[in-house]
């Protein structure tokens, strides 16, 4: 698990995030949503340590992110893996040579090992066969997953993404979602996802967390989202007229 | 504005202690290691080539011109030649040109890498890219430079042969016996000097325009020609600097 205890930033004059306390636990899927500018990625980054925070704490267990050092922060990452908006799979590589980066620089296992375990990943995010082809070669939803098969070739304890669905239609969201879900269960990993996509809420939300301007506006799980009566949720929920006139006719 | 210079300056001198950081793993440093050599190296011999066999050329017919007429003995051509290629032309002007290909390429490539969230994407693999990605680029630079530069004094004075023996400005046996002529081998160990100190100047350089760009492809390519303009004048003073020191 991850905790963040009063996490204050600010950039300039403007502060960004006011205050954010938050456990997210292991082998769920936890939300960090939010309307556009309202501190999700600058929560992100900070919980990854790309940022530091003015005041407050992130710990990784018993690792406070915050006052440790180089060498330290190195150690933490280890256990962790990224899924980028932007999949930031390296153009000039294959996708084998994408997904062993990790190991090349970091394990020591034999040539053979590192390709079982490249085949492995890449068969678990269905992509299997696809190891010399470049990025460029495949579409949006398979570099996302390529990210991900990248992401989780260490065995990490702790997954962020970052709008896994961004860019993708319904259907390969869906995908995408079940897949970081089933990987966060298989592995009891503590997954972060940063979104604004409604159906990742409703479909993945265990354990939701709504910043509002810079607040912890909300928590909750997927189930409590209908029916809670929050304002500030209420109005991220059904910002879209589209369900505002689905639940008006459901009524 | 002026504050800035100082907090940059700060700021890469603080960068390079990160640069010198004991690699994670040695195989992938040398197989990158290797890459970059062979794209400073031979990448950059082409150009290398060009413009020290035309600036040898140059030196050579300027200096028949200026010489006409003149009680200087006529085998001076070679020995000016050679040492002003030595000395001056070949590590100044071939770094110079370097600076502009191989430290715009530089730039861009860390710039590009750091706008696509390459460089964030290896943090958070627990990479030290500040090692990881210039380590590599200093080390093909600190070797493949000086090559290059000393190809550049070979070719350079090739080309003054070129230019003023077949023509008929020279005969060979002037241009010959000037180039043997009071040859200093320490010339040859400012020539080196120079070619080092001014191959870190441009690699370290444009790497740090490169490695902290923030911003769109507008400030990629504006970092991508202060990485040459600042190894330009860096190189230049560095230049006087070593001059002064070498030789008075």
């Amino acid at each position: 698990m991850i905790r963040v205890e009063n996490i204050i930033k600010t950039f300039g004059k403007q502060e960004v995030l006011k205050g954010i306390s938050f456990l997210f636990e292991a082998g769920k899927t936890n939300l960090i949503i939010g309307k556009s500018g309202s501190g999700k990625t600058v929560l992100l980054k900070i919980l990854i340590g790309l940022l530091h925070p003015d005041s407050g704490s992130v710990w990784y267990e018993n690792n406070n992110l915050t006052t440790s050092t180089k060498d330290q922060l190195r150690q933490i990452r280890l256990q962790c893996g990224m899924l980028f908006q932007g999949n930031a799979l390296f153009d000039s590589m294959t996708i084998e040579e994408n997904i062993r980066f990790p190991m090349d620089m970091f394990s020591h296992k034999t040539a053979k090992e590192k390709l079982h375990r490249v085949n492995d990943c890449l068969e678990r995010v269905s992509l299997a066969g696809i190891n010399h082809k470049y990025p460029s070669e495949i579409s949006g939803g398979m570099q996302k997953r390529v990210g991900i098969a990248r992401a989780i070739v260490l065995n990490p304890k702790f997954l962020f993404c970052d709008e896994p669905n961004s860019g993708l239609d319904p259907k390969t969201s869906i995908t995408i979602d079940n897949l970081i879900s089933s990987i966060t269960k298989e592995n009891n990993i503590t997954t972060i996802i940063n979104t604004h996509d409604m159906n990742s809420v409703m479909e993945i939300g265990e354990n939701i967390c709504l910043l509002d301007n810079g607040y912890l506006a909300w928590q909750g799980q997927k189930e409590m989202v209908l029916s809670d009566q929050s304002e500030v949720l209420h109005d991220f929920i059904f910002a879209s007229p589209f369900l505002q006139k689905l639940v008006e006719s459901a009524k | 504005m002026n504050l800035q210079i100082f907090t940059h300056f700060g700021k890469f001198i603080l960068w390079q202690k990160q640069i010198f950081k004991r690699p994670e793993n040695w195989s992938m440093y040398y197989k990158e290691t290797l890459r970059q050599m062979y794209d400073i190296g031979i990448g950059s011999f082409p150009i290398v080539f060009l413009i020290s066999i035309f600036i040898g050329a140059v030196t050579a017919v300027q200096f028949a011109y200026q010489m006409a007429g003149t009680l200087i003995p006529r085998y001076y051509i070679g020995y000016i030649v050679r040492d002003m290629t030595i000395i001056e032309l070949a590590p100044t002007i071939t770094c110079l040109v370097l600076a502009g290909k191989v430290g715009s390429n530089m730039a861009a490539e860390l710039g590009g890498m750091r706008q696509k969230e390459h460089i964030d994407a290896m943090e958070i693999m627990g990479v030290n890219t500040s090692t990881y990605l210039i380590l590599p680029k200093l080390i093909g630079s600190l070797v493949m430079i000086p090559v290059l530069v000393c190809a550049a004094a070979i070719i350079g004075i090739a080309g003054a042969y070129l230019a003023s023996v077949p023509t008929g400005f020279f005969m060979d046996d002037e241009f010959i016996t000037g180039l043997r002529s009071f040859f200093v081998p320490y010339n040859v160990v400012m020539m080196f000097v120079k070619a080092f100190v001014f191959a870190y100047i441009l690699t370290s350089v444009a790497s740090y325009q490169g490695y902290f760009v923030r911003g769109g492809s507008i400030e990629l390519g504006a970092a991508s020609t202060r990485a040459v303009v600042y190894s330009n004048i860096l190189i230049l003073l560095a230049d006087y600097v070593i001059a002064l020191l070498l030789t008075v």
